[in-house]
């Protein structure tokens, strides 16, 4: 009988679902997610430790770290090496890059959080995680989402985009448009009734028409 | 960081937590405060110090034993 080929269905968390609880070695001692609660959590996988792209991204990450605690946001990286592999890195950047890296790494060995939010994607690598960021909200909710294949490094603006984005829905209750940055002007949930989209035009805000409205936030 | 070592003392970040508890029970959100770390690290931290009888919980707040001394020095 001929050998069918087989895909390994991999499990992917959901935006606003809560996020899979777990409680790992990390290189800061053993966490667990709840440890985070109150605090907005930026959980990402690297490949591998010892890899040209990853160094470059922990550099990156180490260098918005201070940018992140301002917006009371921890990070946390997840590999499927041992702590000592982890250990063993991160002096080495230090020693050779001049970087200390200031945020615990999670030693995933049995993979048991990569599967939890489906981190490994077998057509990338069967045996290492993708580059994934999760976006994880104070009450531990998913919030976003982003996968990189291995071959790409990721963008640290956007990771600060994007938590300055969710952070403004959340406080002021809008959206926020293509390429938004903090200070430009941000856009009005759409009215749900036509008696809404009449008002929507009388209130004031810029609106190219009833559905798409933009207004400037007050600090 | 580990706030216990494997031979059971406490680390230099366990004492930094212990000697926040000096002056009476406080919650994790108080010791963060204190003591400047990190709140997942001092929740970690506290689960640590816990376990191996360094400290107290009762209602969300965490203090000393009040049978033992507080071993705020690893040296």
């Amino acid at each position: 009988m001929a050998e069918e080929s087989r895909t390994e269905e991999v499990g992917l968390p959901v935006l606003g679902r809560k996020a899979p609880d777990f409680e790992a070695v990390t290189t800061q001692g053993t966490l667990r997610l709840s440890d985070f609660e109150g605090t907005w959590l930026v959980l990402f996988s690297h490949p591998a430790d010892f890899t040209p792209v990853c160094t470059t991204e922990f550099i990156a990450f180490s260098k918005i770290y201070e940018e992140l605690k301002k917006r009371n946001t921890e990070l946390l990286g997840l590999s499927v090496d041992s702590v000592s592999s982890h250990i063993a890195w991160i002096r080495n950047i230090e020693e050779k890059m001049g970087v200390k890296i200031p945020f615990p790494i999670i030693a995933d060995l049995n993979k048991e959080v990569a599967k939890k939010y489906g981190m490994i994607h077998p057509e990338q690598s069967k045996t290492e995680t993708v580059r994934c960021v999760f976006v994880i909200d104070p009450e531990s909710k998913i919030r976003a989402i982003i996968y990189y294949p291995l071959t790409t490094g990721r963008n640290m603006k956007e990771i600060l985009r994007l938590i300055d984005a969710l952070q403004t829905t959340d406080k002021h209750k809008v959206a926020t448009p293509a390429n938004w940055n903090p200070g430009d002007p941000v856009v009005v949930p759409p009215p749900a009734t036509t008696e809404q989209a009449e008002e929507r035009l009388k209130e004031g805000y810029e609106c190219k028409d009833w559905y798409l409205c933009m207004k400037k936030l007050q600090d | 960081m580990p706030c216990v070592s494997p031979d059971g003392k406490p680390t230099s970040s366990g004492v930094a937590l212990l000697k926040s508890l000096k002056n009476g029970a406080l919650s994790p959100k108080e010791i963060a405060s204190k003591t400047g770390q990190p709140l997942f690290r001092v929740r970690s931290g506290l689960r640590e110090l816990k376990k191996a009888g360094f400290v107290e919980e009762a209602e969300g707040k965490y203090g000393l034993p009040k049978s033992g001394k507080c071993p705020c020095s690893n040296a």
